[in-house]
């Protein structure tokens, strides 16, 4: 699972947020152990020791027949500036796959919510939910209309609603205003990935079942520090990164 | 088979190669097993027990600095019953020998955990965790003050079926008055653990829930060095075990040029789970290729003319 990966493309999508599409690795991991949706790589940056944290990061798209999957980040801090810089040709030194993604059920309608970095994993579920013949529809928010990526994308599975913060592009306001409009009881399930308020109020007001995938500090990525913690409803505990990143709704304390 | 050049007798521990993870940057060995047979190691230094359950410290608990990272985990461990009965149950399997750390919020505390895990047939020694940061209770309070140490030292030695070597603190106004306190009871020591450390976010604020975290990686290096060097020119004799930042064959060489015995890796398993083989291969290589007969040719080299 700790792979040395051929970048094969890499360009900016929108202000700040990156896409990188990273090649299979010559053992075909794409198809021996990827599993579902929402798992995640644990990128290292750089090969020196300026950086001595991997950075994780969700896989946003695979790609199965042409083996490379992509992943979709925001250069904000000093260690994604850094990746944000390679180029097609260059190598990335990746732990992948980790964590537990999200189960593709055979459902009829799904509703699919994501909110700014959170967004890119649901690509990927959205994609096998239409293979499997679930139909989606997706709300997807962002702050500024320069934000904004993977619209088009996400069109071609389904009814997108787009939002804004400051209302420059689509819907303004956050992805609940929306969801007030829609008809809770078309959805059989619905999955979710974004900021942490975002997906607390999914989760105490969305009626029907669903999973919402977290984010956390991380420090290996596989279990063996236990930075990324986070307590359950039950007063247990779970460590995101081999529990998570996926976790059912009311599972955990938001 | 070619005779070892890095094997090394310590007390309590036969090692056949001189690298070890540290505390508290391997879990209790499980994920890494996942990536490689644990039996390559030296030893294994197991993450802190307490004599009971500890949830740790509230998230985030991990932040980055330049070469190094803040931790501020909290000694979270699932307590001594469980650590005998699951985790050191799966580490027997290996034959490589564990190194148990132990933490307590009292004297008392110690001395019971210490005895119960001196007994199990899988560790072959004990490392006194008096130098933790990030917790209330049970950590550097017991390492900052020499008479304090010396006595938990001594209370430890009288249950202790295995030997033990105490882990020092580098937030302390001397390691060296620290070890010779220690050294009177201890059989080796280990050092150093982290320096206490902050990082703030845009709005400068604290990263970690915690505020301030334990300050590792190679950013430390230098100031571990120091600290082996000072305390191997006051004690020639006693055993010491040394980490702080090491990343490369060329780090574990100058911790053994200033007296070291044996390594740990630290936060690098974090960084690149396969360093510890990895290093051990290229310590090998390193040996032949400079014609040196046994790492030990290089030990507290330093010091001589």
């Amino acid at each position: 699972m700790n792979y040395i990966l051929e970048v094969l493309s890499q360009e900016m999508i929108a202000d700040n947020i990156y896409k990188m599409s990273i090649k299979d690795s010559d053992d075909n991991f794409i198809k021996k152990e990827l599993k579902s949706p929402g798992q995640f790589v644990h990128v290292r940056v750089g090969d020196t020791t300026e950086h001595v944290l991997r950075r994780p990061i969700s896989i946003s798209e695979i790609d199965k027949d042409h083996r490379f999957f992509t992943i979709v980040y925001r250069a904000e801090g000093a260690g994604t500036k850094v990746m944000a810089k390679l180029k097609a040709g260059d190598y990335i030194d990746c732990l992948v796959p980790l964590g537990n993604g999200y189960t593709v059920e055979a459902l009829e309608h799904v509703l699919i919510v994501g909110g700014g970095i959170g967004v890119p994993p649901l690509l990927e579920l959205v994609k096998q939910f239409n293979a499997a013949g679930v139909k989606t529809t997706h709300v997807i928010g962002f702050r500024s209309k320069k934000d904004v990526f993977y619209e088009k994308e996400f069109n071609t599975y389904g009814k997108t609603y787009v939002v804004t913060e400051d209302g420059s592009y689509g819907h303004k306001g956050f992805v609940t205003h929306v969801l007030e409009a829609l008809d809770m009881n078309e959805y059989d399930k619905f999955y979710a990935c974004g900021p942490k308020v975002m997906l607390s109020v999914l989760d105490s007001t969305l009626p029907m079942p669903g999973y919402i995938s977290l984010e956390e500090r991380m420090g290996c990525g596989f279990g063996a520090c236990y930075a990324c913690v986070c307590q359950k409803s039950d007063g247990s505990q779970v460590k995101l990164c081999t529990d998570g990143p996926v976790f059912e709704k009311g599972e955990i304390l938001l | 088979m070619r005779k070892s050049n890095m094997n090394i007798s310590l007390p309590g521990l036969e090692l056949k190669n001189p690298v070890m993870p540290a505390s508290g940057c391997f879990s209790f060995g499980q994920e890494f097993s996942e990536f490689y047979d644990l039996n390559a190691l030296g030893a294994i230094m197991i993450k802190a027990t307490t004599l009971e359950e500890r949830m740790g410290n509230s998230t985030p608990r991990v932040a980055e600095t330049a070469s190094g990272m803040l931790n501020a985990i909290g000694l979270q461990n699932p307590g001594l019953e469980h650590i005998l009965n699951h985790e050191l149950k799966f580490l027997g399997q290996f034959e490589t020998p564990i190194i148990a750390n132990v933490a307590g919020n009292t004297i008392e505390d110690y001395v019971e955990v210490a005895r119960q895990l001196s007994k199990s047939p899988v560790v072959k020694a004990l490392e006194l965790n008096i130098s933790c940061p990030n917790v209330k209770e049970g950590g550097i309070q017991f390492g900052t003050d020499a008479e304090v140490a010396k006595e938990l030292t001594r209370r430890v030695k009288e249950v202790s079926e295995v030997p033990v070597y105490v882990k020092l603190s580098p937030n302390v106004t001397s390691i060296v008055e620290m070890a010779e306190a220690v050294a009177e009871y201890a059989d080796g020591i280990t050092m150093i653990n982290t320096l206490v450390g902050m990082r703030l976010d845009n709005f400068g604020k604290p990263i970690l829930a915690n505020l301030t975290g334990g300050l590792s990686g190679p950013a430390i290096k230098p100031v571990a060095i120091n600290m082996v060097y000072q305390v191997r020119k006051a004690l020639p004799k006693i055993p010491i075990i040394a980490m702080g930042g090491i990343a490369t064959v060329e780090d574990i060489i100058d911790f053994i040029s200033v007296g070291a015995d044996a390594v740990a890796i630290g936060t690098m398993n974090f960084t690149d789970p396969m360093i510890c083989p990895k290093l051990i291969k290229e310590l090998d290589e390193y040996l032949i290729k400079n014609n040196i007969a046994h790492l030990s040719d290089l030990k507290g080299r330093v010091f001589k003319n």
